[in-house]
């Protein structure tokens, strides 16, 4: 029975990273980048401490009278609590700059952010922002490029 | 079956289920407490594991300080959103 055990473990392990690198991927929010990433985390450590695990062992922790007694590997588990505490310090690092983020463009969407960030380089360099001539008639901006390369900003 | 056997596939069932929730929902408050029950769960995994130094840590930091940061985070946020609006 101990191999059922260890599938369905190592099916929640790769389903947790799994979903974890998903919502990472297909989110825009940068909480909930952040937050996935917590949860990618947490599914790298479980596969960590499956990987030093034995089915017919006991805690790594000597006791006086079982000093022959089979242990489970203590290496990934040491590995594994120095990686829980380093990812609540690198949690709280992309919080703060997400909440810099939010300070400086007013917005927690990664795209808007860009947008805007992109915007500001824009107008700090003096360069009129590049625009499509094939874009709608209402936003295409006729007299605009030529300027743009007349002016011989970082674009050229 | 086993009751070992139930038992995991019960929490394994618990963590997927947190880790889609916290994903997948929409309020940002209910999606990090939805990630720190599945860190909790991790922690009842990390048990059977015969584990149970990490166990305690993955459930006072992981599940206790990792939530209560993200909380912090989404406070100071919505606070910059009131001023704004007033």
């Amino acid at each position: 029975m101990n191999w059922a055990i260890g599938l369905v473990m190592f099916v929640g392990a790769v389903g947790l990273s799994v979903i974890g690198i998903a919502g990472m991927l297909m989110s825009n929010h940068l909480f909930r980048m952040v937050l996935a990433l917590a949860v990618a985390e947490a599914g790298a450590n479980l596969l960590l401490i499956l990987a030093g695990y034995r089915w017919d062992a006991a805690a790594p922790i000597l006791l006086p009278g079982h000093s022959t007694q089979a242990m489970v590997d203590p290496v990934p588990q040491a590995m594994v609590l120095t990686a829980i505490v380093i990812g609540v310090g690198v949690q709280a690092l992309a919080l703060s700059l997400v909440i810099r983020v939010r300070q400086h463009y007013a917005t927690l969407d990664m795209r808007v952010a860009r947008q805007r960030m992109q915007d500001a380089l824009d107008q700090a360099a003096g360069v009129v922002p590049p625009r499509s001539q094939e874009g709608p008639a209402g936003e295409r901006p006729l007299p605009a490029p030529t300027r743009t390369i007349e002016a011989g900003g970082p674009h050229d | 079956m086993d009751p070992m056997t139930l038992l995991t596939l019960l929490i394994c069932a618990g963590i997927l289920f947190g880790a889609v929730a916290a994903v997948s929902m929409g309020n940002v408050v209910s999606a990090v407490i939805a990630a720190g029950l599945t860190s909790l769960f991790a922690a009842v995994t990390y048990v059977i594991l015969s584990a149970p130094d990490v166990a305690m840590t993955e459930a006072s930091i992981g599940s206790g300080l990792s939530t209560a940061i993200f909380l912090y985070a989404i406070n100071r946020t919505r606070r910059q959103e009131h001023e704004k609006d007033d």
